[in-house]
């Protein structure tokens, strides 16, 4: 039946994206807003230490004798050592001349403002970063300015920023990773939900139509209203066409058996050979019209079933016993004996009411065609396969015919006049193909017909 | 033997009792489920012939209640439905046996004689006629202290020849009474019977006589 579904993706694969991607873009953005954090916190730092460094150095700016002199305190220096053996560099003016240090390390512009100013650039390819500050001394000759940088490379600061880099690297791909479990879980949980409510309705036999009533989340209520809804809309159907069924082969099957009786009473009392010959084309029309219905109807029972087995335990041969018991009289009425070679017990998967309907017709057929006063054999072996045959000391099968007759409605050019609708081989036949198994024409060695379904 | 007959439809219960009657039983016939529930109170019955679908109600009711009240009087259901698990149900409840409308009187007779057989005792089944026991339940012939089994074709008969002392059956009436025509037995075939019958018979005060051109009758001496 899912065959005929058409599947446009999957609920679950669909949640399950949305939310490992959204777990994935967050992941990212975690990281990226941790690592400048982290870059920003280790910068200050860095600029603290260079700050502290310069403004030491430029606390000892005097001017003597009419001379700036600047003191590299020995502090100044060790503060800014690193685990990296950064380089440190440094560069002093008076106003725009400079006084000691590198030459390159040029001073910013705007550097005569009270507050100290950070910059970066590079030596070598290596970036540094650099503090400037600037006082201005109050000499005789008046003021002068003195500005003092001090850079220094960044190996330590990206070593740090590397390892907690990797750390919130970690830390993102963890938070992603247990985000992804989550999505997953809840995916699954929510189409479980789904999965569940589908299997109960899979798991029920084809007759059972009763709504569903496990609570579902609210969500589902109104596809599992409308599946009740469905559900006993045809419940409704079939238990009405059922009742029709019966109905109708009450009505259809009370007055022919009005008919047949009172055809049978007349034929008591008539001598007449063409008054007989009628009545009894009138009981043969009745039984062949009969037979036909019944066996129309349990044929269509046959196939309803096939699709949707009822299957349960079923020993044939304890299921033969009661078929035999009840086809005794019938048998005896042409003296006929039935007897039954079982090998017990001879179980197996299968619908009991479709197996019982299949062997009814087989004995049925058999006791049909047999002569009088013969023997009638219902064998079940185990090996090869499990398998019933059935057979009859009658004419047996035409040879050319044994491909054709479990077709539809097809009937022997040796059956006399015996009634019959052609139906009971094909329901046989589909029996056994539902159980998996296959039904074998044969005629015995001694004569008669053999049927053998095997599983 | 005493049979009750619960069916709906007149005709046909006109048709089967009057059959039945035929075959030499007492019937009585009910309409409906308060009716043979009122046959059953005040009557002995050998056998009881149950429609399903009745006026007021499901014979599968009156068969649940018959068997609540531990009457043992045996049941054939006749049913117009033909789901074998509608079968299946009524044996379920206590049904001895069932059949299918439209049915052979052949096949009905069968039916009640297995039926009758199976719960063999209360029924007063021995005849005698002459020197010879005919029990038709069970199908024993004693002649001269020997036992003999009959098959069921000498049994059926036997039964209708000794039923009708006196009277003459053509070989067609027999063929018809016997019969389901769709045996395909032939007249020739009745002889065949009959010679067995005679054979059985050998010794005892009862014969089967042969009127050329009429058919047969069984008399016995005495």
């Amino acid at each position: 039946m899912t065959a005929d579904v058409i599947v446009s993706g999957s609920l679950r694969n669909r949640l399950a994206f949305i939310l490992t991607g959204g777990a994935a873009l967050l992941a990212v953005i975690l990281y990226v807003a941790v690592r400048l954090l982290a870059a920003q916190v280790a910068q200050q730092g860095q600029d603290n230490i260079l700050n502290a460094s310069m403004s030491s150095v430029l606390d000892t700016a005097l001017i003597r004798d009419g001379r700036v002199t600047v003191d590299f305190p020995y502090s100044s220096l060790s503060m800014l050592n690193t685990a990296a053996d950064d380089r440190v560099f440094y560069a002093i003016y008076e106003g725009e001349n400079l006084l000691s240090g590198y030459d390159w390390l040029i001073l910013p512009r705007d550097v005569l403002s009270e507050r100290t100013h950070f910059g970066t650039t590079t030596f070598r390819g290596d970036p540094l970063r650099v503090a400037t500050g600037s006082r201005v001394l109050i000499g005789s000759d008046g003021p002068r300015t003195v500005s003092v940088s001090i850079a220094q490379t960044q190996d330590a600061l990206s070593d740090t920023l590397y390892s907690s880099s990797r750390s919130v690297a970690f830390l993102g791909l963890g938070f992603f990773l247990m985000s992804s479990a989550l999505a997953l879980w809840a995916a699954s949980t929510t189409s479980g939900q789904m999965r569940r409510l589908a299997t109960s309705v899979t798991r029920r036999g084809p007759q059972d139509l009763s709504p569903v009533t496990k609570p579902v989340p609210s969500e589902m209520a109104p596809l599992v209203g409308s599946l009740n809804t469905f559900m006993s809309r045809l419940d409704h159907t079939l238990s009405q066409s059922e009742d029709f069924i019966a109905e109708a082969a009450h009505r259809i099957r009370t007055p022919l058996a009005t008919v047949r009786s009172h055809a049978e009473a007349t034929l008591q009392r008539v001598d007449r050979t063409e008054n007989r010959k009628s009545l009894q084309a009138m009981v043969r029309a009745i039984d062949e019209s009969s037979r036909a219905a019944g066996q129309l109807l349990d044929h269509a029972m046959v196939t309803f079933r096939a699709e949707n087995l009822e299957v349960s335990e079923v020993d044939l041969a304890d299921l033969l016993d009661e078929l035999v018991l009840s086809m005794t009289p019938v048998a005896e009425m042409k003296d006929i004996t039935i007897t039954m070679t079982l090998d017990r017990p001879a179980t197996l998967q299968g619908d009991a009411i479709l197996l019982q309907n299949a062997l009814r017709n087989l004995i049925d057929n058999a006791l049909k065609y047999a002569p009088a006063e013969t023997d009638v054999i219902v064998r079940v072996s185990k090996s090869p396969s499990l398998s019933v045959s059935i057979s009859d000391g009658g004419q047996g099968f035409a040879v050319d015919e044994i491909e054709t007759l479990p077709g539809r409605f097809v009937r022997g050019k040796n059956m006399g006049n015996k009634v019959g609708s052609g139906l009971g081989l094909t329901i046989a036949q589909e029996v056994a193909i539902a159980h998996g198994g296959k039904m074998t024409l044969s005629n015995r060695k001694e004569g008669g017909a053999c049927v053998t379904l095997s599983f | 033997m005493k049979y009750l007959l619960v069916e709906d439809n007149l005709e046909l219960a006109e048709a089967v009792s009057s059959r039945i009657r035929l075959d030499g039983h007492a019937v009585d016939h009910a309409a409906k489920i308060a009716d043979a529930t009122a046959f059953v109170d005040t009557g002995e019955y050998d056998l009881i012939l149950l429609d399903i679908m009745l006026p007021d109600g499901d014979g599968r009711t009156f068969l649940k209640q018959h068997r609540d009240r531990k009457n043992l009087t045996p049941v054939i259901v006749l049913t117009a439905r033909s789901q074998v698990s509608d079968r299946i149900g009524l044996l379920d409840l206590g049904a001895d046996d069932y059949l299918t409308k439209p049915f052979d009187h052949a096949e009905l007779q069968a039916r009640c004689r297995a039926v009758l057989r199976r719960n063999a005792g209360s029924a007063q089944s021995v005849q005698t006629i002459g020197d010879v026991e005919f029990d038709a339940v069970s199908g024993h012939l004693r002649v001269n202290g020997t036992i003999i089994d009959l098959r069921n074709r000498e049994l059926r008969l036997l039964e209708l020849l000794i039923g009708n002392k006196g009277q003459v059956f053509s070989k067609q009436k027999l063929v018809d009474r016997l019969f389901s025509y769709d045996d395909d037995v032939s007249e020739n075939a009745i002889e065949v019977y009959i010679g067995r019958l005679r054979k059985h018979l050998e010794g005892s005060e009862v014969r089967i006589v042969t009127l050329r051109g009429l058919g047969y009758r069984l008399d016995h001496d005495g």
